[in-house]
């Protein structure tokens, strides 16, 4: 293979993307080594199994492919806003949307989401870490190495271009020939790893870890939801996983899953997907639900309106998310029945869903409802996800879904649901808890700014594209002719898109400011919390608690408050020494030979593939013959950390 | 179904909000999209109502409750719920659901038959091909083909019947009605009807890669003795079609539009043979593998 077809050549766009990914990383090395930084990062961060930390680098990661996803939705704008442009070609065009709906349901949506639950989850339950923290960290490490496969497609070897939906035959290589689609196979199949393995993890972490007390129905939201995220994970990963092995199958060994030739079954790849990719957008939405139940109890000051019919909704809704999946593909001529079927299915979803909303209203309802940029959040994703659901509704709806699949009807039905229920609370979840990992608010002027500004530029982009849909304009085409009538509506929500990416701008600006200019937090309870990861200190230490708490009811803290035992006077009470695990370089190295292996595969270099799999048994071997049983922490030490934590309280 | 009393007002509200634009989608001229039209116009009024309920709650509760000076002491209740309340947020979705839930079943089972007001008439049948990146549109009674463009008689039922020679499609005329996919090796059927002549935009609706957005027809409706006059015109004067030309259009890329006076089911019905188009390619010593990549 001759340089200028490993490397992506001829593109201007692409080759200013080469330069700034070099220039990044020579800038990165000069920096930590500068500052003498190389151990600092390898032990505190490469080598770490605290969930807190872990939680970090997840967001870190998260936001990074946001901006890369972000970037793709913008070129795309940038495509559509004049008829007849000539701004990206055809196949660049498909690369671009094939990237940025992997990147942001895969890469950027989940990844946020399990960061929120790894910093918060632990902390709710009143538990020191998760039940597996090495595994915790192998999750960590996989999903960015198979992040990170997936995005040097663009400079290496060439994106995958037939949309993240990856439909047969047109992805399998008898018609999609090129290594793109190799690098959509393995770079999910590696981060697949790292998600399966979360969701067995935070389960039982859930199930067994939670603080005396603390009974199935006392938990917070948010836990509850992580929950039941974690079920559906378990049962649809595994679907997904299976269907990836047989397309690589099909593609890299000449098996006969899904091809024209020899008997493949098209078909089966669409079932398949959906049955994974259903549960998949829940698995992003109800974690969203959790993260808003919080916030919003939280700045109403008030307990959650309706706790047990919030968490009965959301098992409906997600054992309801396992029987909608054919609403995907209406289109594919099944039988009325069929159709029939899956249209009430997917309507009957708006109930639980329409009861979650009421109960949120009337958490608020005689509340005191305080406006910070957390809570702006949480109240714009009550009228714009209500504008996504019933837009889904009139989706659901099999016979006139004929006239709205595949336009931008749908387009824009599910950026409402996915940016105002999943992108809403990501950043909702992030300016509350915040505070919590770092020790300071984040600014809230720039806040402010910065959700007004991504709002109004949502739907200004979004909004129209109902009408584009109604308009017949199709997805996924890369230009439009001037007598299509499409070109007005296309400049508007190229506006909104700018406007998001402003907004954007200045949530990253405000995290910069933030962590030079901020007010250095006091109290580990800045928002007057209701739940147990309110009572600790705010950095957490990091065994998160001195002392399990005792649970007696429902928001926790809050009743200690109200009772005036908050109090956590390190003198007056019994403390044990603390079991910790140490700190491990096994799932690190062992993700760099999953990107080894992944990346051989892609090229179809069998030696390379053999080589990194091998190594990833090694690790596993040496990590199931490791004697290490962790470390204890001393009364002394936690006597001394508490001391200092809390000092500034006083 | 004649929930269409607003539907005038809504498509007004509907063509204002969108500029100058039509919107194809709600201005059918033809019975199944006029079925469709009315069901999207029915869900649009139960969800306004839906969306509006929230919108003025939400507003009221946040006007009313928000912290502000003088309402910034009150320590609020704690409240666990409202049997009632719940019952009846509960209650109305459902009534809701069931309001929709019936025109749609309806709805779905009457567009499986040709339309209603043309029962006394045979249907006619056209094949409807897909290739990258080009439609195939073969009329087996009358023994014609084209290619990119569609003639069909006005007030006639046309049953559809959909496969494709590659990757998946969408036949998709949105004024006339919803679209349906085309699959290799899979035959797919669509009942679709003109109440007026004219020309309409036709298209694939699903991704097929590279020459997608082109992937396009016109649709002619005519009255019957016109049609019956270009059918007999095409029979004429069109060239047959020869394998060896049909394989080579099936080699991907755009044509102009094109009419042949015998059809392609005579080689090959690809919803019977899924490997046809690769074997074509083979035998044109076309191979994917080197022209796919970049």
């Amino acid at each position: 293979m001759a340089w200028d077809e490993f490397f992506v050549t001829g593109d201007p766009l692409i080759f200013g993307a080469q330069i700034s990914i070099v220039l990044t990383i020579i800038g990165i090395v000069f920096v930590l080594t500068k500052y003498q930084k190389w151990t600092w990062l390898w032990k505190e961060w490469l080598t770490t199994v605290d969930h807190k930390k872990l939680g970090v680098m997840y967001i870190i990661s998260a936001v990074l492919m946001l901006f890369r996803g972000g970037v793709d939705a913008l070129l795309m704008r940038v495509q559509l806003t004049m008829p007849n442009a000539e701004f990206l070609d055809s196949t660049h065009y498909q690369e671009i949307f094939t990237t940025h709906g992997t990147i942001m349901i895969i890469f950027m949506a989940m990844p946020f989401l399990i960061g929120i639950m790894n910093i918060v989850v632990p902390l709710q339950i009143g538990a020191r870490d998760v039940a597996f923290p090495f595994l915790n960290a192998v999750s960590f490490w996989t999903f960015f190495m198979g992040a990170m496969l997936f995005n040097i497609s663009f400079v290496i070897g060439g994106s995958p271009s037939a949309g993240w939906t990856s439909y047969v035959p047109l992805a399998g290589d008898e018609l999609s020939a090129g290594i793109g689609q190799n690098y959509y196979l393995l770079g999910l199949q590696i981060s697949g790893i790292g998600t399966l393995l979360t969701g067995i993890n935070f389960l039982v972490t859930i199930l067994k870890m939670r603080a005396p007390g603390m009974t199935l129905m006392r938990m917070p939201m948010f836990t509850w939801s992580t929950a039941i995220t974690c079920i559906l994970i378990i049962f649809a990963f595994p679907v997904l996983t299976v269907a990836l092995a047989m397309m690589t199958f099909d593609r890299l060994f000449g098996a006969h899953f899904f091809t024209l030739m020899d008997g493949g079954m098209p078909m089966l790849w669409a079932n398949l997907f959906w049955i994974w990719g259903h549960p998949e957008v829940y698995i992003v939405i109800i974690p969203a639900f959790g993260i808003f139940s919080e916030v919003i109890s939280t700045f109403s000051r008030k307990n959650l309106f309706g706790y047990k019919a919030m968490v009965y909704s959301m098992v409906v809704i997600a054992f309801l998310s396992f029987i909608v999946w054919v609403h995907h593909f209406f289109t594919m001529g099944a039988e009325a029945s069929v159709n029939s079927f899956f249209s009430i299915t997917t309507m009957a979803i708006s109930i639980p869903t329409g009861v979650k909303i009421f109960n949120w209203l009337f958490t608020m309802y005689k509340g005191r409802i305080k406006i910070n940029t957390a809570m702006l959040w949480a109240l714009a994703f009550i009228p714009n996800f209500v504008i996504g659901g019933v837009t889904g509704v009139m989706l659901s709806m099999a016979a006139a879904d004929y006239q709205y699949h595949n336009t931008y009807f749908l387009v824009s039905h599910f950026h409402y649901v996915l940016i105002s229920g999943t992108v809403f609370a990501c950043f909702a979840g992030l300016y509350y808890w915040y505070p919590k990992v770092f020790g300071h608010k984040l600014n809230e002027k720039l806040g402010k700014i910065s959700f007004w500004l991504f709002v109004v530029g949502f739907n200004v982009c979004f909004f129209p594209m109902y009408f584009l849909g109604f308009a017949g304009m199709p997805r996924r085409v890369h230009t439009y002719t001037e007598e299509s009538g499409w070109f007005d509506l296309n400049v508007v929500a190229s506006i909104g898109a700018l406007l998001m990416a402003l907004g954007f701008m200045v949530f990253v600006y405000s995290i910069y400011y933030s962590i030079r200019y901020a007010e250095r937090l006091t109290t580990g309870d800045p928002w007057d919390g209701r739940t147990l990861e309110w009572s600790t200190p705010s950095p957490v230490p990091y065994y998160n608690f001195a002392k399990v708490p005792e649970v007696h009811g429902l928001d926790p803290y809050w009743e200690m408050k109200k009772q005036g035992e908050a109090e956590f006077d390190v003198n007056q009470v019994e403390l044990e020494p603390i079991h910790m695990p140490d700190n491990s370089a096994v799932p690190f190295i062992m993700s760099i030979l999953f990107f080894i292996a992944g990346f051989g595969l892609v090229f179809e270099w069998m030696w390379m593939g053999i080589i990194g799999g091998i190594g990833v048994l090694i690790t596993m071997i040496v990590r199931s013959f490791d004697p290490d049983e962790g470390y204890h922490v001393e009364v002394d030490e936690i006597k001394e950390i508490e001391r200092k934590a809390r000092r500034k309280e006083a | 179904m004649k929930f269409v009393k607003h539907s005038f007002l809504f498509s007004s509200l509907l063509l204002f909000l969108s500029g100058c634009s039509a919107l194809p989608v709600l201005d059918p001229k033809g019975p199944v999209g006029e079925a469709q039209k009315d069901l999207i116009f029915w869900s649009i009024f139960l969800m306004l109502f839906v969306v509006m309920v929230v919108f003025v709650l939400f507003t009221i509760i946040l006007v009313r409750y928000r912290e502000r000076p003088g309402y910034d002491s009150h320590e609020p209740e704690e409240m666990e719920g409202n049997k009632w309340l719940e019952l009846i947020w509960t209650g109305i979705p459902i009534i809701i659901v069931i309001l929709l839930a019936v025109p749609t079943v309806r709805t779905i089972y009457q567009l499986e038959e040709p339309p209603q007001s043309t029962r006394d008439k045979e249907p006619l049948v056209i094949h409807a091909t897909s290739a990258n990146w080009k439609w195939f549109f073969s009329y087996p009674e009358q023994d014609i083909e084209t290619v990119n463009y569609l003639h069909i008689p006005e007030d006639q039922p046309i049953l559809f019947k959909l496969t494709s020679a590659d990757s998946m499609a969408a036949l998709w005329i949105p004024q006339l009605g919803g679209q349906e996919y085309n699959m290799a090796g899979m035959m797919t059927e669509i009942y679709l009807q003109a109440d007026e002549p004219g020309v309409y935009d036709g298209r694939n609706a699903n991704f097929t890669g590279e020459g997608f957005t082109e992937h396009t027809f016109k649709v002619y409706a005519q009255e019957e003795d016109e049609f019956d006059a270009w059918v007999e015109e095409t029979r004429q004067e069109a060239p047959k079609l020869t394998q060896d030309k049909y394989d080579e259009l099936l080699l991907p890329g755009h044509v102009e539009t094109q009419a042949y006076s015998s059809t392609h089911l005579e080689y090959v019905n690809h919803a019977m043979d899924a490997e046809y188009t690769l074997k074509a390619y083979e035998r044109q010593g076309y191979d994917p593998e080197k022209e796919g990549s970049h």
